[in-house]
């Protein structure tokens, strides 16, 4: 298997992880790696972006003022539309999300750039902050009354106990998993997909001879075709991040629907 | 069989999970579309709907892909 040619492009090897400084505290190896680098670019850019677009406030924005309002607003109104009034003190938090992964995301599209959300451990961080806060928001609201979640209305009593309850409770544990598996696959999946493809036109252009040649062209179409498609799903993937977040914010501050 | 072979084939097999979410999607967005034909001024809030059934739905057709990705590569 070692000597075929396509094993040369491992379109897994570009999620190693590599340690630029190495930390180890007791048993513990907290090094700093590509990833961590990453994520701290990302936060970097974030806040750049947020301070240099908004020191020269003006009524009239510039073209960086509106992006940034622009941002503001729209993850504002989702909170807004899917949480309600009182789900805008969540704002912060789920702006944060927002950007964090959005950045994270386009930053990983930059060719030789590593992408902190192919990671499982750390999408999956990001899901359980949420899946803490909700249930912390929702028994801290709500007290016992936050289980109402389990025991929507309008359904026979022998169906509920039976069927509806334990779907509801399974469908609740499962939403970390979901949350996390979700932004992570589409990461890998769309990233794998690209590398493939690029690794199909060096095959095919080393691999055949005279005219053949040019058939590379086809992946090289497929995979300008694909990278559009891949911010498309980067910046997708961050609004659903953030709208189920909200969704879910939703479910703490009105459980009973 | 050879464990080689039973993989690859495993890989196969599990794409065919995204056939389910295929159709799903297709649900979705089509249903959307005509109701968004039939009353425009009412589709653009029901966006973020249609983007939240699109997650879920497309999240099992992801998980589908994901296997037949950790069989390939993994």
């Amino acid at each position: 298997m070692a000597a075929e040619p396509g094993k040369q492009f491992d379109p897994i090897r570009q999620f190693d992880l590599h340690n630029m400084v190495d930390i180890q505290i007791g048993k513990y190896d907290i090094s700093f790696t590509n990833s961590s680098f990453m994520m701290v670019v990302a936060v970097v850019c974030i806040c750049l972006f947020l301070y240099l677009s908004t020191t020269k406030k003006s009524l009239v924005p510039g073209r960086w003022q509106s992006v940034a309002e622009i941002s503001y607003e729209f993850v504002a109104d989702m909170v807004r539309s899917t949480a309600g009034r009182d789900g805008l003190k969540f704002f912060p938090f789920v702006y944060a999300l927002f950007m964090f992964i959005l950045f994270a995301n386009m930053l990983g599209l930059v060719p030789f750039f590593f992408t902190p959300t192919s990671h499982i451990i750390v999408t999956f961080a990001l899901a359980m902050m949420v899946m803490v806060t909700v249930l912390i928001v929702g028994f801290w609201k709500n007290g016992l009354g936050f289980l109402q979640l389990f025991n929507p209305g309008g359904v026979p009593l022998i169906l509920k106990i039976v069927l509806v309850t334990p779907l509801e409770i399974i469908s609740f544990m499962s939403r970390p998993l979901s949350h996390s598996i979700r932004l992570w696959a589409n990461m890998l999946a769309g990233h794998i997909m690209l590398k493939l493809f690029a690794s199909f036109i060096i095959a095919m252009a080393v691999g055949l001879t005279g005219a053949f040649k040019l058939g590379a062209i086809a992946p090289a179409i497929m995979t300008i075709a694909l990278t559009p498609l891949e911010i498309l799903v980067a910046f997708l993937q961050a609004y659903v991040f953030a709208i189920l977040t909200s969704v879910y914010l939703n479910d703490a501050l009105h459980p009973g629907h | 069989m050879d464990a080689e072979a039973a993989r690859l084939i495993g890989a196969g097999l599990a794409c065919s999970g995204m056939i389910g979410a295929g159709i799903g999607l297709g649900h979705i967005f089509g249903n959307y579309l005509s109701a968004a034909i039939r009353n425009p001024s009412a589709a653009k809030g029901q966006f973020g709907n249609l983007i939240f059934g699109f997650a879920v739905t497309e999240a099992l057709g992801i998980f589908s892909l994901l296997i037949a990705f950790l069989l390939l590569f993994g």
